[in-house]
């Protein structure tokens, strides 16, 4: 058989039907749904008289607009104050009893953002095909499976027949090789990808990521970096199998167990990419290069390492970068040629799929750990990703470390990275953020955010303002 | 999705270029869960004198009595003669949702945006595209006469007027067979409901871990 890529692969095993104008009946293995893009897909089933093809492959949670402060919770759906959102959680409840669908519901144990609870409760497995109503879908590839979001109509139809009718991507590899440095994290990696490659880099492709940086990562820390990979522009990110994959997949609670489990290890060590596999794209990194990053503008490419300077539009080589870095500028309200390190920042967001899990609770709880919030801090939230990291962190006392600092401690949800809750920026306030997107009003109407690594979150609420974590003393100067 | 073969019905106009998606259904329709029940609030800042909310009841609200719609003599149309680049702007499904809930099967104008075209195959609408001048004419006899009815007979490819003489239009094989057999995307792919199952018979046997444990 010619040389395949993972991706390859993956596509190949799940192909039902290739038809002549070359879109394709791809077969669904896991579809997870949370109460922002289901309603109308479960109406349609609905209306058509139509029932889930299988309930085995489906699994919900809601997460996107629900609140986190931990009274409001405990009131339950009820509790939630607007009305708008508490109708769509109620909904997401009523569907998936109605229909027999698995639901982890606001405040059981197992609820939790999307793309926390499917890898951390081995619904996501290596091999698989993984969609989900929401873009970042591409965090599941950490554990080499094909993962990539979808819409609504798109839903309704894996829904109702575990199939979706797509094409073929193409095939490019990211490769980092060198070590990290200390303080960089695969938020910095990330961030420097994307930063080289543009948030168009990555359209129509899958991305592998491949090198020494990768192989040395945490299952974890690859989520971190295949969550973003629509921000490079590509739908799919996915890292090839390895022994950690593996390890990280054992004794989770929907994984095979005993034989069963080494039987499908045995398949999964076959995710890899042939070593004379084809990509139409590749990039090469130097890990060794990648100082911790910071978004200061309002595209996730706006990024630079935090010991550079604001980019100045005078100094961009074309008429359209200059007008993008000036429109930029003015509404981060920033100064061209400053150093980043000198913004002054309003609120903290340590969360969002991206990074809540439990290793970026214990690195931002390590930077914090005696020592105290700045007084110019309006707000600095940790908001994990799931209710088992929240229960992790408890049983570790991160959360007495977080609360001690000065930092709230809240209940697991999407919370401030998308704003649908009470969680949200002032405009023209800036925010240390561990999210993914850095657009014009995401956080909230004209909140400025700047996207960072959990370390570098948690530094800059104790500094006040951005900060290199690297030479972070904890000096209030 | 209802099959569409032919249909025949009071005729009801939308005479204005550049209809947009916003106008269609405004935005703050958006926030609802459904995909039913947008009918009411079809080109809802036209049509009433107030601005809308989601929830309310329309029946109380001052409707626009210029508004062509609201005339009796519209009342109960379900085909919308329209104008050049109907649908434009935002990608919003709810356009088409809130044009089929209003009671409308087909619209006739002398193009669409592209997105809503689509849009309109999936929740079974169809959109139909005559020329400029075939509007005008057709535009002309509605409003001359009360109660006119046009007859579209998609398998057929035409649209026949009152007095027998019909104008043929285009479509594509694809689209015309999904909405003829009332098949929306999902019914094609149910179609290969068999193959999907020896799919699953196979990825079973192969690798059993796969299904079975969420539950
Ligand atoms: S945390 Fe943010 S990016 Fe992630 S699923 Fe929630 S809203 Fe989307």
């Amino acid at each position: 058989m010619s040389q395949r890529t993972v991706y390859d692969k993956l596509w190949d095993s799940h192909l039902v039907q290739q038809n002549e104008d070359g879109s394709a009946l791809l077969y669904i293995d896991r579809h997870i749904l949370h109460e922002v893009t289901s309603p109308q897909a479960f109406e349609g089933l609905r209306i058509a008289g139509r029932k889930p093809w299988r309930l085995d492959t489906n699994l919900a949670t809601p997460d996107h607009n629900i609140s986190t402060d931990p009274a409001e919770r405990a009131a339950g759906v009820a509790g939630i104050p607007d009305n708008t959102s508490r109708i769509q959680v109620q909904t997401l409840d009523d569907n998936c009893d109605h229909f027999g669908i698995k639901e982890f519901k606001m405040n059981e144990m197992g609820q939790g953002i999307v793309h926390v609870m499917g890898p951390e409760l081995g619904a996501t497995m290596p091999g698989l095909t993984v969609v989900c109503g929401d873009s970042h879908t591409a965090t599941h590839g950490a554990l080499a499976c094909l993962a990539h979001g979808i819409g609504t109509s798109e839903v309704e139809h894996v829904l109702a027949s575990q199939c979706l009718v797509t094409k073929k991507m193409k095939n490019m590899r990211v490769t980092v090789d060198g070590a990290l440095g200390a303080g960089v994290t695969p938020k910095d990696v990330v961030l420097a990808i994307i930063a080289k490659i543009g948030t168009a880099g990555g359209n129509g492709h899958a991305i592998e990521f491949a090198g020494s940086v990768f192989s040395n990562m945490s299952i974890e820390g690859r989520m971190t970096v295949c969550n973003m990979a629509i921000e490079a522009g590509a739908r799919v990110g996915l890292v090839a199998v390895d022994e950690k994959t593996i390890e990280y997949c054992r004794g989770r609670q929907f994984m095979p167990a005993g034989e069963m489990f080494e039987k499908a290890a045995e398949y999964w060590r076959t995710l890899m990419s042939d070593p004379d596999a084809m990509f139409d794209t590749e990039v090469h990194i130097d890990g060794n290069d990648i100082a911790p990053q910071v978004s200061w503008g309002t595209s996730p490419e706006m990024v630079i390492p935090v010991t550079g300077n604001i980019p100045r539009a005078e100094d961009q080589t074309d008429v359209v970068k200059q007008k993008g870095v000036e429109r930029a500028l003015e509404y981060m309200g920033l100064e061209g040629g400053a150093p980043i390190s000198s913004v002054a920042v309003d609120r903290v967001f340590i969360g969002s799929c991206t990074n809540s899990r439990i290793e970026d609770m214990r690195a931002a709880a390590a930077v914090v750990e005696g020592r105290t919030v700045s007084d110019s801090i309006k707000q600095a939230l940790v908001v994990p990703g799931s209710q088992m990291v929240k229960a992790q962190a408890e049983a570790e006392g991160l959360d007495k470390i977080f609360i001690e600092a000065g930092l709230d401690w809240r209940e697991p949800g999407c919370s401030m990275c998308l704003a649908m809750n009470a969680d949200k920026l002032g405009a023209g306030e800036h925010c240390a953020s561990t999210s993914n997107r850095n657009f014009e009003g995401r956080q909230g109407n004209g909140g400025r955010t700047h996207l960072m690594s959990p370390e570098m979150a948690a530094a800059a609420a104790i500094a006040g303002h951005i900060v290199d974590v690297r030479e972070f003393t904890g000096d209030q100067s | 999705m209802k099959a569409f073969t032919q249909h025949s019905g009071l005729v009801g106009p939308m005479d204005r270029a550049n209809v947009d998606t916003d106008m269609i259904i405004p935005k703050q329709f958006l926030k609802s869960i459904k995909r039913s029940g947008f009918g009411p609030n079809l080109f809802d800042e036209l049509r009433y004198m107030d601005e809308g909310q989601p929830g309310q009841d329309c029946s109380q609200r001052p409707v626009n009595p210029e508004f062509p719609l609201n005339l009796a003599r519209y009342s109960g149309a379900s085909i919308l003669l329209a104008r050049k680049n109907f649908g434009c702007g935002s990608s919003r499904e709810h356009a088409p949702w809130a044009l089929e809930d209003y009671g409308f099967r087909a619209v006739i104008a002398p193009s669409y945006a592209d997105i809503f075209y689509n849009n309109c195959f999936k929740n079974g609408l169809l959109p139909v595209v005559l020329s400029e001048q075939q509007l005008d004419l057709l535009f002309a006899e509605m409003y001359a006469d009360e109660g006119y009815q046009l007859t579209i007979d998609l398998a057929g490819q035409k649209v026949v007027r009152p007095c027998g003489d019909s104008f043929e239009f285009d479509i594509d094989r694809f689209r015309k067979d999904c909405l003829v057999k009332g098949l929306d995307e999902i019914g094609l792919t149910l179609q290969s409901a068999d193959k999907i199952r020896d799919y699953e018979k196979t990825r079973a046997a192969d690798q059993p871990w796969v299904f079975g444990a969420i539950k």
